[in-house]
């Protein structure tokens, strides 16, 4: 099955008030044309779950500048002074996780469970709220598996039936949340003929991935940030 | 306990960049040949300017990189390859790339042998805070609580006071904690102190520092043993 569609087909299903993974961790790996196409489209009342906001102005802070999310589930906001702003005015819900946290419970909801127990922040505020179990003389607390309605990733080679290369540090939340959304699309740099990958260096199997999108040319967007040029 | 008056030395005045790369050159000496080594965003990544590579140090960052080298300049910028704290990076050789989900599996499992993260406060059991103010500073914990409650040792570079002069370095922390009872060493611009059994025990001060004022910007008991202690 060719799974390569044109841009507006692949997000054209996402309704109002679903919940959406967002790939990448800063630009490398997050999906710029789909974020863009999803503004575009103009859904609203959105769920995001993405391990920042990326910075003001630029990819999913642009959805939630815009007012198209409702709640955030997310690790860490330090470089969105925007985001941070609009959370303080209850203009946005956010829910932060410790990361490591956040990639497992997604994984979990990628690989069928339904949570899993864990010691990190346990003598901590963020162990508030959730509830907490003795397993084998050892205190957790349980954490929920996250899946999303759709999930968005950013690759750089992709064939027609979703295998999936991802390159350098743009790996890092792109194939667990390849396997955690009821509808997975990957926006890749390059589409190749199906069978030239080899099979040994497939990050992410067709599986996982319903629509394939080629960008065709890279935004300015996917470029250096001069701010982070730091020698 | 130490005799103070053969502490005394010499004041010498060092400016904020200095204190913090003095910071960095003693954290270095920590470092073991062939650990596995994460470094906070701050005064830690300084401590890449230090770096002795013989050691076949590697160093991780929690986008998912085990070998990260140092930032890079604008011509060798990758717009794929950045840290954890979004810099762009060059990397060493046998460098490795893989998703969050491992990067955290180093972490968790027990591979990482040194953490260097940053401080607000530190208490004398070795609690951290270091993540938020509540009502001014709430970004969000990133990978700190799990860096700081799993990595095999921490160690916290920081200025000995804060930007107010206060001490960091208290009986209890007031702010939100990180995480309990997780810091092993505490290097700041003015002494190198070993948390040992829920105590605090001063062993190394600094060439510009003399015990009182050690003593005075640290709000806390601090165990200083007998004898000479070595300078820094």
């Amino acid at each position: 099955m060719n799974k390569v569609t044109n841009i507006s087909d692949a997000i054209s299903t996402i309704k109002d008030g679903q919940t959406i993974m967002v790939g990448g961790f800063g630009v490398p790996g997050t999906p710029f044309m789909l974020i863009e196409a999803l503004l575009q489209h103009g859904a609203r009342h959105l769920t995001l779950i993405k391990n920042e906001a990326n910075e003001p102005h630029l990819g999913v802070s642009k959805l939630i500048e815009a007012g198209r999310v409702d709640r955030l589930i997310t690790s860490h906001l330090g470089l969105n002074t925007t985001v941070l702003g609009m959370m303080n005015d209850k203009k946005i819900e956010v829910e932060f996780n410790p990361q490591g946290i956040l990639v497992e419970r997604i994984r979990c909801g990628g690989a069928g469970l339904i949570g899993f127990i864990s010691d990190i922040g346990i003598d901590t505020v963020l162990s508030k709220n959730k509830q907490i179990i003795t397993l084998n003389g050892q205190k957790g607390t349980v954490e929920s598996a996250l899946r999303a309605d759709v999930a968005m990733i950013h690759a750089a080679v992709g064939d027609d039936i979703g295998n999936l290369v991802y390159e350098k540090s743009a790996r890092n939340f792109n194939p667990a949340m390849a396997t955690a959304a009821d509808t997975v699309i990957a926006e890749v740099e390059s589409i190749i003929d199906t069978g030239s990958l080899d099979p040994d260096a497939i990050h992410t199997p067709g599986a996982f991935v319903d629509r394939v999108v080629e960008i065709r040319k890279l935004r300015d967007e996917y470029g250096i940030l001069e701010h982070h040029v730091f020698t | 306990m130490s005799n103070l008056k053969a502490l005394k030395l010499t004041k010498k005045q060092l400016t904020v960049s200095n204190k913090r790369d003095k910071i960095a050159r003693r954290a270095e000496k920590e470092i073991i040949a062939g650990q596995i080594v994460n470094l906070g965003i701050g005064i830690p990544t300084l401590i890449l300017k230090y770096l002795n590579w013989e050691k076949r140090v590697q160093i991780h960052s929690e986008n998912g990189i085990l070998g990260m080298k140092s930032h890079c300049s604008r011509e060798t910028a990758d717009r794929n390859l950045i840290d954890a704290g979004g810099g762009y990076i060059d990397l060493v050789a046998g460098a490795s790339f893989f998703d969050s989900s491992l990067s955290f599996a180093l972490v968790r499992g027990g591979r990482l042998d040194i953490a260097f993260l940053g401080a607000l406060e530190i208490s004398t059991r070795g609690d951290l805070a270091n993540w938020m103010i509540p009502g001014k500073y709430t970004p969000g914990i990133g990978g700190g609580m799990e860096l700081a409650q799993k990595a095999r040792r921490l160690i916290i570079t920081t200025l000995h006071t804060n930007r107010r002069g206060r001490p960091k370095i208290l009986e209890s922390c007031n702010l939100p904690l990180t995480a309990k009872a997780c810091v092993d060493m505490i290097i700041t611009e003015l002494a190198v102190i070993d948390v040992v059994d829920d105590q605090l025990q001063l062993v190394e001060i600094a060439e510009e520092a003399t015990l009182e004022e050690i003593v005075e910007k640290t709000d806390a008991p601090l165990m200083v043993p007998d004898g000479v202690l070595p300078r820094f």
